[in-house]
């Protein structure tokens, strides 16, 4: 693959800034969105997994849960304000 | 200690009465001291509050848990915050319990020491979905909760759209009726998809339960996604013997209690020997329950896969359909893993937000459903009769 996990993750949290207030976004929704973006042969389902997995470890993302769970920008990321 | 415990005459008649009070177990960890204490007769004064105002004074959800996981602690608030300080976060913290539940006393005292350090003494033994819920948490205290209970050994469980945590009756520990090894299979699967436990990724929650036999002791086929219950599919053993000294017995009417019972008629008394059609036995453990000296599931066993039962939560309540009438519950459980990945592939690619597996199936219809995930469709997952009159049939199938 030429893509790498961290592009991905960044491709993700773009996504997640872009949409911070306007609509909350599932793992899948972003899954699907970074499939459409680089290509199944270069982003398939478990490897937006591992990118979804490093924006949580890393503290950039969290989960919130408004009747479902969605991942959003922690309340204190300066990217929220 | 606090110094006056809250006022509560509403509260207090539900201690009256010869019935075990959660209102007395909430007074006796309000005696406890330190935060435990005060945030029980905080927790008093909001329930107190609510029933004089006849609402309840909670919200649940938004950004809370530990770093990493999406899922095991439920944000809980009260709307009043400046009149309960000491509950305005009253998380619920929920613990993976072990399989079957079985405990060392030594590890429930640590559990609750645990719970009074950092809680507030109050806890469910245990919760709906099987775990151990740990009641009124601040947000604060959640990481040095997790970081003590991951020293002991334990995890937390799930929450939201993910796999919520896997449970199992006692099975093969304590039940001589279990088909398969229901800890073990509930144990493994708990370790295979700790991703999709800990990360939510569906449209919904997604519950596995393991029960051992029909009896279905931890209601899988009404409580979860995905219910495996175990059965048999040769002949019910039978020791003739002692089918005699039950009916000799006098405890029971053998023709009206266990043969006018059985569901399909598949069992006859001539009033000296019992005769069972195992073809029709639809295995509803009546008669093994009845006489269990005399009778047994057979050797042949292994379990029933179905899926698609809920509660009554957002939707109504469903029962699971049969997917895979007789699997050999087998370590490492392949073919189970297979499916419910299979599943969930179909299921969150196409699935609504909240919309649990069972309501998508009666969205796009089991054939559909089954031909999406690959499995043939067979006698045993009709529910009932068609009630439409007009039959499609594949062009290919007229010719």
């Amino acid at each position: 693959m030429s893509v790498s996990e961290d592009q991905v993750a960044e491709a993700m949290y773009a996504m997640i800034k872009e949409y911070h207030g306007k609509r909350n976004l599932k793992a899948l929704d972003l899954s699907k969105a970074m499939i459409e973006k680089f290509g199944e042969e270069e982003c398939d389902k478990k490897f937006c997994k591992k990118a979804i997995r490093q924006l949580i470890d890393s503290g950039r993302c969290t989960y919130s849960y408004v009747g479902g769970s969605y991942i959003v920008l922690p309340p204190d990321s300066p990217d929220a304000r | 200690m606090v110094e006056k415990l809250r006022d509560t005459p509403k509260i207090d008649e539900l201690m009256k009465g010869p019935w075990p009070s959660f209102v007395k177990e909430i007074k006796l960890s309000a005696k406890l001291s330190g935060r435990a204490g005060e945030r029980a007769n905080d927790l008093l004064g909001v329930l107190e509050r609510s029933y004089n105002d006849k609402i309840g004074h909670w919200k649940h959800g938004g950004i809370v848990g530990v770093m990493g996981y999406g899922g095991g602690v439920i944000g809980r608030y009260n709307d009043l915050p400046e009149e309960f300080p000491k509950v305005a976060h009253f998380h619920t913290v929920r613990v993976n319990q072990p399989s079957g539940w079985f405990y060392k006393t030594d590890v429930l005292r640590k559990i609750c020491d645990l719970w009074e350090k950092h809680g507030s003494g109050v806890t469910n033994m245990h919760g709906s979905t099987g775990d151990i819920i740990l009641l009124g948490c601040a947000t604060e205290d959640l990481e040095p909760v997790f970081a003590d209970l991951t020293e002991m050994g334990f995890d937390l469980g799930g929450s939201g759209s993910d796999v919520r945590t896997p449970s199992a009756c006692c099975g093969m520990a304590r039940c001589e009726w279990a088909c398969y090894d229901t800890m073990g299979a509930c144990h493994d699967i708990t370790q295979t998809f700790q991703d999709e436990l800990h990360r939510p990724a569906f449209p919904y929650k997604y519950k596995f339960k393991f029960a051992g036999c029909p009896n279905d002791c931890v209601a899988s086929v009404a409580r979860s996604d995905m219910s495996i219950i175990g059965t048999w599919r040769d002949d019910i053993q039978m020791d003739a013997a002692a089918v005699s000294e039950y009916a000799q017995s006098g405890k029971f009417d053998m023709q009206a209690d266990v043969v006018g019972r059985c569901p399909t008629g598949c069992m006859s008394w001539d009033g000296q020997k019992l005769a069972i059609d195992n073809r029709n036995c639809v295995k509803c453990m009546h008669c093994i329950n009845a006489m269990p000296k005399a009778l047994a599931p057979g050797r042949d066993r292994g379990a029933t896969v179905l899926l698609g039962s809920k509660a009554p939560i957002v939707g109504g309540a469903l029962l699971s359909s049969v997917m895979v009438p007789f699997l050999k519950m087998e370590p490492p459980y392949e073919d189970l893993k297979e499916l419910a990945e299979a599943i969930w592939d179909l299921w969150g690619e196409h699935g609504k937000n909240r919309e649990r597996v069972g309501e998508f199936i009666q969205r796009i219809g089991m054939s559909n459903f089954l031909e999406q995930i690959g499995l043939d469709p067979i006698p045993e997952m009709v529910i009932q009769p068609r009630t439409n009159p007009y039959i499609f049939f594949e062009t290919e199938e007229e010719e």
